[in-house]
């Protein structure tokens, strides 16, 4: 696995909201093909590491550079606007699930090709053939994936009515749509019962074996031990750790920011 | 269906509410003549009035009750509304009778008649292109009516200085109003929610005092008259018939707005616009250009509504500022919310609704607002969703598609 290119880099990355360092000088690559995880305590700065990954914030100092493995290209995106970061090929999912609520299950997919299709004013008035055919595509592609997910007996349900489980399924497949070389999961277990984890767990093996790329926050172990192939450890916006989960398992540092300090050391 | 309990109750709350408002209500000293007046009609009114009410919130109260007891029966089962326009079968026969009914109109009623109605389809216009800003893409505009006013004052204007015709100026009006559009639309991206409202409704004031106060540009408060009615191939024509020809004038751009507005909603770009009204921020991390999308949002919302103001200008041969005060936006958006955000159908029928009935109930003109008012309330309280909420009429499209799909398994 370490010989396969670097698809993500990231180095020296802080963000700042005011005084507090949310994320103070972090490094992180991720390989093509690899699963990583990236774990911490509650407020670690986790989530505000991956908004500053998808432009969502833009990070103080630091940088992040994304290569296409399909293309070879590598592009800057700090300071990137999100919808141009997700048309280089980086899509993520949200903590609190973000779908949109009242578009049925299919339409929430095909937002996701959006950023891959090109039909506008003119495409939507006339319907050409063009047209036609794109939209076509998009519906064909977008079924596809939600049958990837298992979801594909929902399409015409409104996002809402789906269980929370199938919500955040559908949530990996609208980012999926986007054809990524990167995915982003924050907490895609969250709220999960063990069923459903597994089938989680799962559905994130295939997604990466068919050649997509993971980087996933978590705080269900388990899930994170079995799944990565690397793991970096944060704490008070600072990475504190990294390596196989072995090596992680067995660092003082890691156990100390789970566990809290030893009295007597 | 309603229980006699509940009867009993209201009665008992409508000899209440005579028993309480009986002084004031029924007695009238009269201290010059000194005699006691009794009104016992008002304490019929109030006891009527009162048990009408409360049976009215009763009944929604029990109705609110149900639904909450059987949420997913009355999911299934549709407003009647909504089934017939979902069933193309009940639909196109519907359309067709209207369109008939929209041709035949001028040889079936007065010009008077006429006339009016072509004031309501103008309103149908305005309607669905602010639906698009509004109902689909989800940004409160209250200063709509600028945009009318540049289409009116484009074609005033352009034709008092440089003497271009109707034709000419139709589209040109339609793409300064868009372009107008376009320069509001860059500032106000970032605002959402009541923060755009009320930048719009400053843009609004703004255009219309610029107009009333800018003499030397617009001719000030006293207007532009004297606009030429739009031509057709140089004919001559009565008054009457001008007016006829306005009107398949603007039943023929009903028809077209029509038609580019539920195109523009099922397709990639409409799609985009009802995922910004939901979530904007997955939105931009789903691919979804904000910027852009936003401001072919208001463009095309403002297009239509330059269109309609050069109709307007053409249709009444005189614009002045007072033509375009807030109220205007007001009635366009209670259209929009009336109708049913979103829905086409719901907007015209809003349109229709809000446009004819006040020409019709003359009488009552003096409580207009207030009966306005009232129906707005009713509404929200009944049914928030507008007359007829947004029908997802693209589920037939894709479920064709998705057989499609299917087969190739």
């Amino acid at each position: 696995m370490s010989d396969s290119p670097l698809i993500l880099q990231v180095q020296g990355l802080s963000k700042n909201f005011g005084g507090v360092k949310a994320i103070d000088n972090v490094d992180l690559d991720i390989r093509q093909g690899e699963i990583v995880a990236l774990i911490g305590p509650n407020g670690a700065g986790k989530t505000t590491f991956f908004n500053c990954l998808t432009g969502i914030y833009s990070p103080t100092s630091g940088e992040i550079d994304l290569s296409d493995p399909r293309t070879g290209k590598t592009t800057r995106v700090n300071g990137k606007k999100p919808n141009k970061i997700t048309e280089i090929g980086m899509a993520r999912t949200f903590q609190n699930i973000r779908l949109f609520p009242t578009m049925s299950v299919l339409e929430n997919v095909m937002i996701g090709r959006h950023c891959r299709t090109k039909a506008f004013i003119f495409g939507a008035i006339f319907r050409n053939a063009a047209t036609r055919r794109e939209e076509a595509a998009i519906i064909e592609c977008s079924y596809d994936i939600l049958k990837q997910v298992g979801l594909h007996k929902q399409v015409n349900e409104q996002a809402r009515n789906l269980s929370y489980g199938a919500q955040r399924r559908l949530e990996i497949a609208r980012a999926l749509a986007t054809e990524p070389f990167l995915l982003l999961l924050d907490e895609p277990a969250a709220g999960m019962n063990p069923k459903e984890t597994e089938e989680l767990v799962a559905l994130i093996r295939l997604i990466c074996s068919e050649g997509h790329s993971i980087l996933l926050i978590e705080h269900d172990m388990k899930l994170v031990m079995t799944l990565s192939d690397r793991i970096f450890v944060m704490d008070y916006g600072k990475k504190i750790a990294q390596g196989t989960p072995e090596e992680v398992r067995a660092n003082p540092a890691v156990i100390k920011a789970y566990l809290g300090e030893d009295v007597d050391a | 269906m309603f229980p006699v309990k509940e009867l009993k109750r209201s009665a008992l709350i409508a000899l209440w509410f005579a028993f309480l408002t009986f002084p004031i209500m029924v007695i009238k000293v009269d201290p010059i003549e000194r005699v006691v007046q009794y009104r016992w009609d008002n304490m019929f009114f109030i006891a009527f009035g009162s048990f009408v009410i409360s049976i009215l919130a009763k009944v929604y109260v029990i109705r609110k009750e149900r639904r909450a007891v059987s949420k997913k029966e009355t999911a299934a089962t549709e407003p009647f509304a909504q089934r017939i326009i979902r069933e193309p079968r009940f639909l196109y026969p519907l359309v067709l009778g209207c369109f008939i009914f929209g041709i035949s109109f001028p040889f079936l009623f007065s010009t008077y008649q006429t006339n009016i109605m072509t004031t309501a389809l103008m309103y149908v216009v305005l309607g669905l292109g602010l639906n698009i800003v509004v109902g689909v893409a989800g940004l409160l505009d209250l200063g709509y009516v600028a945009f009318y006013a540049v289409g009116a004052y484009s074609y005033a204007l352009l034709n008092l200085n440089f003497d271009l015709g109707f034709w000419v100026v139709l589209p040109i009006g339609g793409l300064m109003a868009a372009f107008l559009g376009v320069i509001l639309g860059f500032p106000v991206l970032r605002l959402r929610g009541d923060y755009l409202a009320i930048v719009t409704l400053g843009f609004g004031e703004i255009i219309r005092l610029v107009l009333e106060n800018w003499n030397a540009f617009s001719q000030g408060p006293s207007g532009i008259a004297n606009i030429p009615r739009p031509g057709f191939f140089g004919m001559d024509m009565t008054f009457a018939g001008g007016i006829t020809y306005i009107y398949y004038l603007v039943l023929l751009l009903v028809v077209l707005t029509i038609f580019v507005v539920n195109r523009l909603q099922n397709s990639r770009l409409g799609r985009a616009w009802l995922a910004l009204r939901e979530d904007e921020i997955a939105c931009q991390a789903m691919g979804i250009d904000k910027t852009k999308t936003k401001l072919v949002a208001f463009s095309l919302g403002a297009f239509w509504a330059g269109f309609v103001g050069v109709i307007f200008a053409a249709k009444t041969t005189f614009v002045n500022p007072a033509s375009f005060t807030f109220l205007e936006s007001a009635i366009i958006l209670s259209i929009v919310v009336l109708g049913g955000m979103g829905s086409i159908v719901g907007v015209i029928i809003g349109a229709l609704i809000l446009i004819l009935l006040p020409e019709y109930l003359r009488a009552l003109s003096e409580y207009r607002m207030l009966a306005f008012g009232a129906i707005l309330v009713v509404m929200m309280v009944f049914k928030p969703d507008g007359i007829i909420s947004n029908v997802r009429r693209s589920y037939h499209i894709r479920k064709q598609g998705l057989s499609e799909g299917e087969s190739h398994e």
